[in-house]
């Protein structure tokens, strides 16, 4: 296998037997992360993000495929794949009558962390994620940003070579997001770090070295965030009309339009050549009593680039 | 197989926890001592007025007297005067009356020469209304003066002793502490099965509810450290509980102890043992709090009405018994009262032991086994 590999999924299936019938969660998954290098895992809610890490760590026994992790086999070595990464599971709770120092320690002695090294590493630790001043405070007691951050720590403390983390910033405000994310970036690339992360949100994903789109446990896309980003054909004009669903039936079937996109109020359309048809799409819109205020061209940005391949594939399984 | 850096670190994680939720510490130890007193005075009292057949074949003045005494007493109710001894062992095993009192022709003369007998006879397989009964007649046969002939209705099966003569003896005067006699030391069985059960569940769903769990198995714990480093505080507290319970109970209300308190002891923690795996097993199925309440409160009332407690097992259905026999109470209630009231050693209980220590590991086998290891 690759030297370079750290983490892989191959062909990964996991179908779950509920009362309802048989979920597949995860689709024939098949993913790579390599040494030193960030992966996003983006996917809507109930895409399988959650699942599929679950999977790797051996905590679900999967259904078909492979997985594994610095060499070990998911099912088969999961201790030894446990022992070598840290994780961040999306519901992560520390004890939360814990203090801070307490937690580390404790993560520390079940890691294995020998004594007398637990000291400068906690500190260190703790120093990384800016919570030196709030040791001995209980955990239960911290920010949401704060906790995430003690568990960033904490699942550092037996230095781990692979990193995976699921919706680390969920219920994070924006500037603790973003803090998180230096973390992170620092983790990577001053000690080589390789890091699978789960997110819902797009912007997150430019953050990566590469994401892996996923949607009803199958992969959509998997490049570096530029690439899909020029994957979706054309250019993409936005504007916000009076009426959002007629304008949306209208405006497809006019000549040049490749994709429409519905965002809340906002109409994102994929067009050829955004100069020529913005002026026909206006006037349509007008002729059939819908007044559209704010037309103008956009950059696309991973939502719509996800959106438009999520399409494409169904569109393709359709045929 | 177990690392002693991991189990420590859950064992220290779990005594702290425990030590800091001060409120919940006091609750597990005060609720079992209120819980002795409540119950101990409550399921007391009720026992009275016990249904009896008399057949009064001397018909005069002093069988009168005695009869009076008897319903004075409070402890005896005439149902029904039968015409002979049979119809008296008839009555009792269709369930009519639970005591019967045979008085002899010659009563009054025999009282006359000082050696008057009467016949009790009671139900044996409603050992508490037995005890009661017994205690009651006797005293009330002391002042009368008479000698009290007793027999038993030996249903099939059926293996109740009472108590040693010469033990029943120092309570005559004071009949109302044998229920206490009969009820604390089974009481305390019950507590403490409650308490271990409860701990265990409770400690286990709630990481679950928390959502702790799952990071823990992420991490190199084995479940055999998970658990061991979970049960280890619970013993220790239960230990302390039992001590505390004990005492009150042996001590504070002077219940009488007459057997071994080492063998006691060593019984009561093999008790505690399959009490911390029964909660293991409670913890495997129950994936919330609320859940595990339902659970171990339905386990607590089953331990009330099936394992003996208070209610004697030999009339159930097998099919009810074989329930009773899933809930580790059911041998400690029989050891318990062997060991503690009557004073036998373990020769004589020997068999519950046994049935206690294949319950004990049958339970942390199976525990183990169906520890979510996984998330599925
Ligand atoms: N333990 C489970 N039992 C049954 N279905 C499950 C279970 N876990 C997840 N699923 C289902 O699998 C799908 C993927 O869930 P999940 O992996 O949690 O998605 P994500 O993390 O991307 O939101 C969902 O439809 C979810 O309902
Ligand atoms: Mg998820």
């Amino acid at each position: 296998m690759d030297e370079r590999v750290t983490l892989y999924a191959r062909n990964l299936v996991k179908v779950f037997h509920t009362r309802r019938g048989e979920v597949r969660a995860v689709d024939g998954l098949s993913l790579e992360v390599h040494r030193g290098e960030t992966v996003g895992l983006i996917g809507p809610d109930g895409a399988g993000k959650t699942t599929t890490v679950r999977l790797i760590l051996g905590l679900l026994r999967r259904t078909a495929g492979e997985s594994g992790v610095l060499g070990y086999d998911s099912m088969r070595d999961p201790f030894a794949i446990r022992a070598a990464t840290g994780y961040i599971a999306q519901r992560f709770a520390l004890p939360p009558d814990l203090t801070v120092q307490e937690n580390m320690r404790f993560f520390a002695n079940v890691y294995g962390v020998p004594r007398h090294e637990q000291r400068d590493r906690i500190d260190r630790l703790l120093a990384f994620a800016g919570l030196l001043d709030f040791r001995s405070r209980l955990a239960g007691h911290l920010s949401g940003g704060m906790k995430k951050k003690l568990a960033l720590a904490c699942s550092l403390v037996h230095n781990p070579r692979v990193l995976i983390l699921d919706e680390p910033t969920l219920g994070v405000d924006p500037v603790s997001r973003r803090e998180f994310w230096n973390l992170l970036n620092d983790l990577r690339a001053v000690e080589g770090v390789s890091i699978l992360v789960c997110t819902p949100y797009m912007d997150e994903a430019e953050r990566c070295q590469r994401v892996a789109l996923i949607a009803e446990g199958r992969l959509i896309a998997c490049d570096s965030p530029a690439a899909i980003r020029r994957q979706v054909a054309g250019e993409l004009l936005e504007c916000r009309p009076s009426d959002v669903r007629r304008a949306k039936a209208l405006v497809a079937e006019l000549p040049g339009v490749l994709e429409v996109q519905t965002y809340g109020p906002s109409l994102h359309i994929f067009v050829d050549r955004a100069d020529e048809r913005r002026a026909a799409i206006v006037a349509a819109l007008e002729a059939a009593g819908i007044r559209c205020r704010g037309m103008r061209r956009i950059i696309p940005q991973m939502e719509e680039a996800f959106i438009s391949l999520l399409r494409r594939r169904q569109e393709r399984e359709h045929a | 197989m177990i690392d002693l850096q991991r189990l420590r670190a859950v064992l220290r994680k779990e005594l702290t926890q425990l030590l800091r939720d001060r409120i919940t510490l006091l609750l597990i130890f005060m609720m079992p001592l209120l819980e002795l007193f409540f119950f101990a005075y409550a399921v007391n009292l009720s026992v009275d007025h016990i249904p009896t057949a008399v057949c009064d074949l001397s018909l005069d003045v002093r069988s009168r007297d005695f009869i009076d005494a008897l319903v004075a007493s409070g402890y005896f109710d005439i149902a029904e005067y039968a015409a002979g001894e049979a119809d008296v062992i008839a009555a009792l095993d269709e369930g009519r009356v639970r005591a019967g009192i045979v008085i002899p022709p010659d009563f009054a003369a025999q009282v006359a020469r000082g050696q008057g007998e009467v016949l009790i006879i009671l139900d044996g397989s409603d050992t508490y209304s037995v005890q009661a009964a017994y205690s009651a007649a006797t005293a009330i046969a002391q002042h009368h003066a008479l000698d009290l002939m007793v027999e038993k209705l030996r249903r099939q099966g059926q293996t109740f002793e009472l108590m040693p003569v010469e033990s029943s003896v120092r309570v005559l005067y004071n009949p109302t502490l044998d229920g206490l006699i009969f009820i604390v030391p089974a009481l305390i069985a019950m507590l403490l099965q409650i308490l271990t059960v409860n701990l265990t569940a409770q400690s286990i769903v709630r990481e679950w509810e928390l959502g702790t769990i799952e990071q823990l198995l992420a991490t190199p714990i084995r479940p055999l450290e998970l658990i061991l480093g979970k049960l280890l505080p619970n013993l220790i507290i239960a230990a302390v509980a039992l001590v505390l319970i004990a005492l009150i109970g042996f001590v504070g209300m002077g219940v009488p102890f007459r057997g071994s308190v080492l063998l006691f002891l060593f019984l009561s923690l093999l008790f505690a043992i399959s009490g911390l795996g029964l909660g293991l097993l409670v913890s495997t199925v129950a994936h919330t709090q609320n859940e595990a309440e339902s659970i171990t409160s339905m386990l607590m009332l089953l331990s009330m009405l099936l394992t003996g407690f208070i209610y004697p097992r030999e009339p159930m259905p097998a099919i009810v018994r074989l329930v009773g026999d899933l809930i580790p109470l059911t041998y400690f209630v029989r050891i318990v009262r062997g060991v503690v009231t009557r004073g036998v050693g373990l020769t004589l209980v020997w068999q519950d032991v046994a049935a206690l220590a294949i319950y004990a590991a049958l339970a942390m086998y199976l525990a183990a086994r169906f520890f979510h290891l996984r998330l599925d």
